[in-house]
């Protein structure tokens, strides 16, 4: 009981700790502020993490529901090979490559389309319908399709990623605004040249938006497909088996490395559009 | 863009994606009948001959469009009409039980969506220490936690809807708190001095002004919430051991094969899908009209 309620002091602590930084007037000073910023998520997150510990070996949580994360985190450090290789096999194999096609064909697939205003019209709006379907659903698909290794996970990714990277990138190509087309069309710009200059940097915002959404989306199809049957490697595998067999602390360990995977994914994915759409209005309001 | 307007060429699209759909059917289906005639040392069939063959398969690689109509029907309608619409056999029994798990979860995931949300307006400090978790909670792949949360929810006795619920909640609270953090911010300055002028409370502001500008976002985030909380219902069916429900079906069509009964449960899941998005939207449309605004681009 001592536990939990050192928790709850715990809790109470930093929660002021917190309240006090936020009430700190930064002025100008550009990187106090900047470091409070980081340090406040930083202080909760470390909150989270120790009240977590105190209670499940507080309240006698059996292990078998709830391990505590410093036995998650000697479970990681002792299983490193496994989840090296698993992650070999998730994600660089079928994430990455899934991701790739998926979202190059889409965005082929919207340039082709452009000049059809038909086509756009009728593609649009399946286009939406079936991003809000469940599509992880075509995974046992997939899996009897293209067999158990990773190009089944693979597919599934592509399916998953095509939609959302389709209708952005259309959406993107139609936000130039007429009077920066037609000052390109005094300049007797070709098609060509109007896309590269003018209409893709003006579609960048929008299709960085689409590489963040399948950035989550990804990681998930192929995960999920691992449900449908594998060789006896992947993090999908990994979970599934381990379930099966209690070893509870081996699938939170997997989870942490997926959940590793997919932050550094996003991040880095947040990190190209920064240096990509400089320009734009949400980015430089964070650097004033 | 009127509705006229888009009809056409949808529709065109869409007789586009069957065409191409019947031609692979013939492609990917023709393999295993010739398999089957060497097999049977038998001269293969004619061209016109496999096109009906491949499109009557009983596990084909890819079923044909009217096949999975057949089953659709054959699973729901037919069911209905026998008097059983609620037997194990039948379409609708699966559905429902997603759909019962799908609505619980997105209830409670706006209802805590919202909570948080409120939290984050009115609390610096949450503001910034809750925000970026609750971003990276959605970097997880929260779907490969579910067979986790639910063999392990099982284990400490609690089993059925909830922890399929539960899943869906953690999918559907973030486009809500997303949402509403921009609704409850959307007025802007002059309308928030105003309060002040007529010496408004904080909850008067937040009720007669926050929450009714919040509304037009808060309708956009549960379009996408009901849409994921789906997606969450049907992978938190699949580890339970193919018991129940849509996701159940998909895993219990592919462990024996049953190509035909996967694309069903698929189109049921999408018919099941669009249904409820229009729903919210049609909520979406009568509670702006109520509230005497014309509904305009946030209208997706």
């Amino acid at each position: 009981m001592t536990l939990v309620i050192a928790a709850l002091v715990f809790w109470l602590v930093m929660w002021w700790v917190n309240q006090r930084l936020v009430a700190i007037d930064t002025g100008l000073n550009v990187g106090l502020a900047r470091s409070i910023n980081l340090l406040v998520p930083v202080i909760f997150g470390i909150t989270l993490f120790v009240m977590w510990e105190l209670i499940v070996r507080g309240l006698e949580v059996p292990f078998v529901l709830l391990p505590p994360p410093s036995m998650i985190g000697a479970r990681i450090a002792s299983s490193l090979p496994t989840l090296w290789a698993d992650f070999q096999q998730t994600f660089i194999k079928s994430v990455i490559s899934g991701y790739i096609l998926g979202c190059g064909s889409g965005f082929i697939v919207a340039l082709l389309i452009d000049r059809s205003p038909f086509l756009q019209r009728g593609l649009l709006p399946i286009g939406n319908f079936v991003s809000a379907l469940p599509i992880v659903g075509v995974a046992p698909i997939m899996v009897m399709w293209f067999g158990f290794d990773w190009q089944s996970k693979a597919a599934v990714v592509v399916v998953m990623t095509f939609f959302p990277m389709l209708v952005n990138t259309v959406q993107g190509l139609a936000a130039a605004n007429h009077m920066e087309r037609d000052l390109m069309n005094t300049y007797a710009a070709s098609w060509w040249q109007t896309l590269t200059k003018l209409r893709l940097p003006a579609a960048a915002p929008f299709i960085f938006n689409a590489l963040k959404i399948n950035s989550t989306l990804a990681l998930i199809g192929a995960i999920v497909a691992e449900f449908f049957g594998t060789p006896i490697v992947g993090m999908g595998f990994r979970i599934s088996t381990e379930v099966g067999r209690m070893n509870v602390d081996m699938v939170w360990a997997e989870i942490a490395v997926a959940a590793l995977a997919g932050s550094a994914f996003y991040g880095a994915v947040v990190l190209i559009e920064r240096a990509v759409t400089f320009w734009h209005p949400s980015i430089r309001s964070n650097q004033k | 863009m009127t509705p006229q307007t888009k009809t056409i060429p949808v529709l065109t699209i869409i007789a586009i994606i069957v065409t191409i759909w019947y031609l692979c059917v013939v492609w990917m289906n023709a393999p295993f009948v010739y398999d089957q005639a060497e097999r049977a040392k038998v001269e293969p069939p004619a061209f016109s001959e496999l096109v009906s063959i491949t499109m009557a398969q009983e596990r084909p690689v890819l079923p044909a469009p009217h096949q999975v109509a057949q089953e659709l029907w054959k699973t729901t309608g037919a069911m209905a009409l026998k008097g059983k619409p609620f037997s194990k056999r039948s379409l609708i029994y699966h559905t429902w039980i997603t759909l019962s798990a799908t609505l619980l979860g997105f209830l409670i995931g706006t209802a805590l969506g919202v909570a948080l949300a409120v939290g984050i307006v009115h609390n610096m400090a949450m503001d910034k220490s809750v925000m970026p978790w609750v971003i990276t909670s959605q970097t997880i792949p929260i779907l490969a936690i579910a067979p986790m949360i639910i063999v392990v929810l099982n284990a400490a006795g609690i089993s059925g809807l909830l922890p399929k619920a539960l899943i869906s909640t953690y999918l559907s609270f973030f486009p809500v708190v997303v949402g509403m953090v921009k609704g409850l911010r959307s007025p802007d300055a002059a309308q928030l001095d105003l309060m002040h002028t007529y010496n408004a409370s904080k909850s008067q502001t937040f009720w007669k002004l926050r929450w009714p500008s919040s509304m037009p976002y808060l309708f956009t985030s549960l379009k996408i919430a009901v849409a994921i909380s789906l997606v969450g219902a049907i992978v938190g069916e699949m580890p339970t051991g193919a018991v129940a429900g849509l996701g159940a079906r998909l895993l219990a069509g592919s462990y024996y094969g049953q190509t035909i009964q996967i694309w069903s449960a698929l189109f049921m899941a999408a018919a099941l899908a669009a249904v409820l998005v229009m729903l919210v939207g049609w909520a979406h449309t009568y509670v702006l009209k109520r509230m005497g605004e014309k509904p305009q681009g946030a209208i997706a």
